[in-house]
């Protein structure tokens, strides 16, 4: 295989997908493979490691390196195998259950350390391999087998989470927009630092049509925002709509009406360290606001937690007059025996 | 001038060195054992301190103590029972007073000893009435005050000048029994050469403690303890946590493979993490992980990826740590986790020692998960069994769980550097790039381990994971006949190790009735008990386990040898269980104390006498 004229194929492994029918992993999986091949990396030094539940699965459908973890602890082994590793282009596969309960202390660790490698999250608001409880990005009343009167848990919202554990880069995206995925899994790669990007999904047997309002394609234009840096903030299947800052607050607006203009709306800035305009975008929900996709959030760093750890290593062994295991045997304070 | 002193030659000495936790009691003795070892003594120490850093000042709670134990002779415990106890306040010596030997000398900071500081150490009255004294020695010395007068006119604030009292304290001892100065002279240079004003300040301190005790009269005599016989070679100090760091790194050298560990700090197992950070000029990884179970999952991640991996923790870190082990046991992969024993159970005890977790390494996860478990005996053969650790998990693909303990991890010796060309190769598994038809599962015939694919490798992309895999191929299977196959194979890979590992080996008298037996950090108080209780005119054997699992294939034959079998360990009797579950064909005695502290000599030879008997 070159590297040049790899395809998705060449990333797919033998094994059967064993997905429900109509499920939006398989979108995910199509949208990753059309990424792989143009991300920059050899196809042996491409690592995909998961947690537990049903996206878990997905590194047994690549036939790149991959590891299937236990339940939450994806975050973490993937932070080993890449501090070990810097070479590797890792990848982690998790949901919102295994991301951001079970595992959500390796989470926003993962996010404050800014190794980096690239965090897919699932993110369909349900359980889905055990059948159906709530998760905690599952709305307040939503009725489910462990909340049969309707949850009074809050939710998290992921993006809300990345930026207040000072995360570097937050990208959202949705199953059934296939190409425009793949364009925000290339920007992922392409970010140095920890790269979080949420997918809402569909689980079609445990939480059918979660996020049908806003997904599907008959209305969604009016109800989504493709963000991009460096250009207006405008939305609408007639590109009539905007947003503005008001009163510190985002605010949809109509153009053309009260005499508002394509100048009078906020220019999406992705690279800004200031946090406080992301967790807005971040936070839009319908009806209220368009929901935001895209690069909400990737500031530029200079180097990656796993690269300082080997600039740290390269100066030292520079500086050090113990070379090897004998050396430091018979350093500091010794003594003959005659 | 003082009358001479009578010199009198001794051929052991225990001293316990006693004092708040902010006093320095910790320094003066590590400077006092260093200063005794580079004199060509035998030395063991063992540090007692609690676990809060600061407790309120002058209490018992507060106390932090510091035991050093040489001689002449080989000396293998700190000593049960000390010869002299410094005190530094009351609530010193209502910690330690009962340690004192009948005979023993017990000197103390008169100027500590004020009706405040007496109250608070819960005393009534004068101490030295409510305590039982009898033939104990008190000299009574004002550290804090002459401290104060030596340095008065150094130019010091009073908590900086009162910081230096540790060293009047050491100076009076280091009179009493002969030791040079010049040991710690050259740390306080090395140490303070940025402030040569506390250079000056401890070296004068220190002096003024040796003249003061060599003028005062107080002491009859002093003592000479002669330089032990000690095999030729070049020695250091080495406690237990640092020699597992350097048993580690030699491994990783040997192998020629990185050395990655992930860790969270806990008491007593930090210093390794302490020690590996440190080591970034060997290439080292460290990894402080954001918990326990991250410590471990980060060191999967980097088997997974081609590191020779490790975490170390205490007990309530193993017990977070159990599912990600089974992970490891699944993948088949090698790490090494390194358990540092401590009193428990929950929070327990934690700056204390124990036995307690031999049963939750063996035998605490989900499932069928066998792994070796290894347990070193002394401070420095941590540095052997560390490394002996990582050859067999990189060699068979296993889990090792090195058992340690608070004892071990903290308590110095001399140790003879070893020559590392005279360490055993350890052989990597890995498989080279261009291999054909490799599977990930497919083992050696021999030993059941499989290989191991670095990612980076073209041609070898595989995936682990934690589902139950088909042996050979490694995809996934629910097959109920593969996870009897598997779960079967899994078991033997790990008995399979025993036929390469020592055999058990009788100390003492083969022909004995009784043998007692030990295993781990308890082997220097059982070996000193059995040298005396067969000094005394009485057969015994001892054999003390190294390798628990598996145990040694001549287990069966040794332990036959004898009519009695004494299991000695500080639990409630874990690895008597575990010979009776092994061996059920014999019968065991136990002999157990669960107190947070080793053994003493004292109560085994106890209990060794009354099984002689009986």
């Amino acid at each position: 295989m070159d590297i040049n004229t790899y395809k998705p194929e060449d990333f797919k492994s033998d094994q059967m997908v064993r997905w429900c029918a109509g499920c939006g992993d398989h979108a995910v999986l199509s949208s990753v493979l059309k990424a792989l091949p143009q991300i920059g990396y050899k196809h042996e030094d491409v690592v995909f490691i998961s947690g537990i539940g049903c996206s878990s699965r997905f590194p047994y459908y690549l036939n790149t390196y991959g590891f299937h973890g236990i339940h939450g602890r994806a975050a973490a082994i993937a932070s080993g195998v890449k501090v070990a590793n810097p070479h590797l282009s890792v990848w982690v596969i998790t949901g919102d259950g295994d991301a951001l309960a079970i595992g959500g202390n390796h989470f926003i660790h993962l996010v404050r350390r800014d190794i980096d490698l690239n965090l897919i999250l699932f993110n369909n608001a349900i359980y889905g391999l055990t059948k159906g409880q709530y998760s905690p990005t599952s709305k307040q009343g939503a009725v489910t087998k462990t909340s049969p009167f309707g949850t009074v848990e809050r939710p998290f919202k992921p993006g809300g989470l990345v930026i207040g554990a000072n995360g570097s880069f937050y990208a959202r995206t949705i199953d059934s927009m296939p190409k425009y995925s793949t364009d925000i899994y290339l920007e992922a790669a392409k970010h140095k630092g920890t790269s979080i990007i949420e997918v809402l999904q569909n689980c079609v047997i445990y939480n059918d049509n979660i996020w049908a309002d806003i997904a599907d394609k008959e209305n969604r234009d009016d109800r989504i925002i493709m963000l991009k840096h460096g250009e207006p903030m405008i939305y609408g299947k007639n590109q009539d709509k905007g947003l503005m800052l008001r009163k510190n607050m985002i605010e949809p607006v109509q153009l053309g009406e009260n005499g508002i203009s394509e100048k009078d709306l906020l220019v999406h800035d992705a690279q800004t360290e200031f946090a406080g305009i992301h967790l807005l975008l971040a936070n839009m929900e319908y009806p209220k606001y368009p929901v935001a996709l895209g690069v909400i959030r990737a500031c530029e760093a200079q180097s990656s937690y796993d690269e300082k750890i080997e600039v740290q290593i390269d100066a030292i062994r520079a500086k050090s007059k113990i070379k090897n295991m004998k050396e430091l045997l018979h350093s500091g304070a010794t003594w003959e025996v005659k | 001038m003082s009358k001479q002193a009578k010199v009198i030659e001794i051929e052991e000495v225990a001293i316990r060195f006693s004092g708040d936790s902010g006093d320095g009691m910790q320094l003066t003795g590590t400077l006092f054992s260093d200063t005794s070892a580079l004199f060509g003594n035998d030395v063991s120490t063992f540090p007692d301190y609690p676990a809060e850093i600061r407790a309120p000042q002058g209490t018992v709670g507060g106390v932090s103590g510091f035991q050093v134990h040489f001689g002449h002779t080989q000396i293998n415990t700190p000593g049960d029972y000390c010869d002299v106890l410094v005190a530094m306040n009351p609530a010193a010596l209502k910690a330690n007073f009962r340690w004192v030997k009948p005979d023993g000398i017990i000197i103390y900071d008169s100027d500590a000893f004020d009706a405040k500081n007496i109250e608070k150490a819960g005393y009534k009255g004068d101490p030295f009435e409510e305590e039982v004294v009898g033939g104990i020695q008190l000299i009574s010395a004002p550290v804090s005050s002459l401290t104060r007068e030596s340095l008065k006119d150094i130019g010091l604030d009073q908590k900086s000048i009162m910081r230096c009292k540790n060293m009047f304290a050491l100076g009076i001892v280091s009179w009493l029994y002969d030791r040079p100065l010049e040991h710690a002279i050259r740390f306080f240079n090395k140490k303070f050469a940025s402030k040569p004003v506390l250079i000056e300040a401890n070296t004068k301190v220190l002096n003024d403690g040796y003249f003061y005790a060599e003028t005062i009269e107080a002491f009859a005599n002093n003592f000479k303890v002669r330089p032990a016989e000690i095999e030729k070679g070049i020695y250091r100090s080495i406690n237990g946590n640092q020699a597992v760091a350097w048993g580690l790194m030699a491994a990783a050298e040997k192998a020629d493979l990185q050395l990655f560990l992930g860790s969270y700090p806990i008491t007593p197992a930090t210093g390794i993490l302490e020690e590996l950070a440190a080591r970034k000029d060997l290439k080292i990884k460290t990894f402080q992980a954001e918990d326990e179970i991250a410590g471990i999952c980060t060191a999967i991640g980097a088997s997974f990826s081609g590191s020779l991996a490790v975490t170390s923790t205490s007990g309530p870190g193993l017990a977070l740590k159990g599912e990600a082990i089974g992970l490891a046991v699944m993948t088949e992969l090698p790490l090494v986790i390194v358990n540092v024993q401590r009193g428990g159970p929950s929070t327990g005890l934690p700056t204390k020692t124990e036995q307690s977790d031999l049963l939750q390494a063996l035998y605490g996860r989900n499932g069928e998960s066998p792994v070796v478990v290894i347990a070193s005996s002394t401070p420095s053969n941590c540095f052997e069994y560390a490394f002996m650790s990582a050859k067999i998990a990189v060699e068979h693909m296993t889990p090792v769980i090195l058992l340690t303990d608070g004892f071990l991890a903290n308590g110095t010796e001399p140790w003879k550097i070893p020559d590392l060309d005279e360490y055993p190769g350890i052989t990597v598994p890995k498989v080279a790039e261009g291999t054909t038809g490799w599977l990930p599962y497919a083992r050696d015939p021999e030993t059941l381990a499989r290989t191991w694919a670095f990612p980076g490798t073209p041609g070898l992309e595989h995936r682990l994971g934690s589902l139950e895999k088909m042996n050979r191929t490694g995809t996934v299977s629910y097959v109920p006949e593969n996870h009897e196959e598997m779960t079967h194979i899994r078991d033997q890979k790990v008995q399979r190790i025993a036929q390469g590992l020592p055999k058990l080996e009788i100390i003492g008298d083969e022909d004995a009735d009784l043998v007692i037996i030990g295993w781990g950090g308890t082997y220097g108080h059982l070996v000193t008990a059995l040298s005396e209780v067969r000094r005394e005119g009485h057969k015994l054997a001892m054999v003390h386990f190294n390798y628990i699992n598996p145990l040694p294939l001549n287990t069966a034959e040794i332990l036959g040898k004898f009519k009695k079998r004494l299991v000695c360990e500080i639990n409630l009797g874990q690895f008597a269980s575990y010979l009776r579950m092994n061996h059920p064909e014999f019968l065991y005695r136990q002999f157990n104390k669960i107190m947070g502290l080793p053994f003493t000599v004292k109560d085994l030879k106890e209990a060794i006498l009354k099984n002689l008997e009986e």
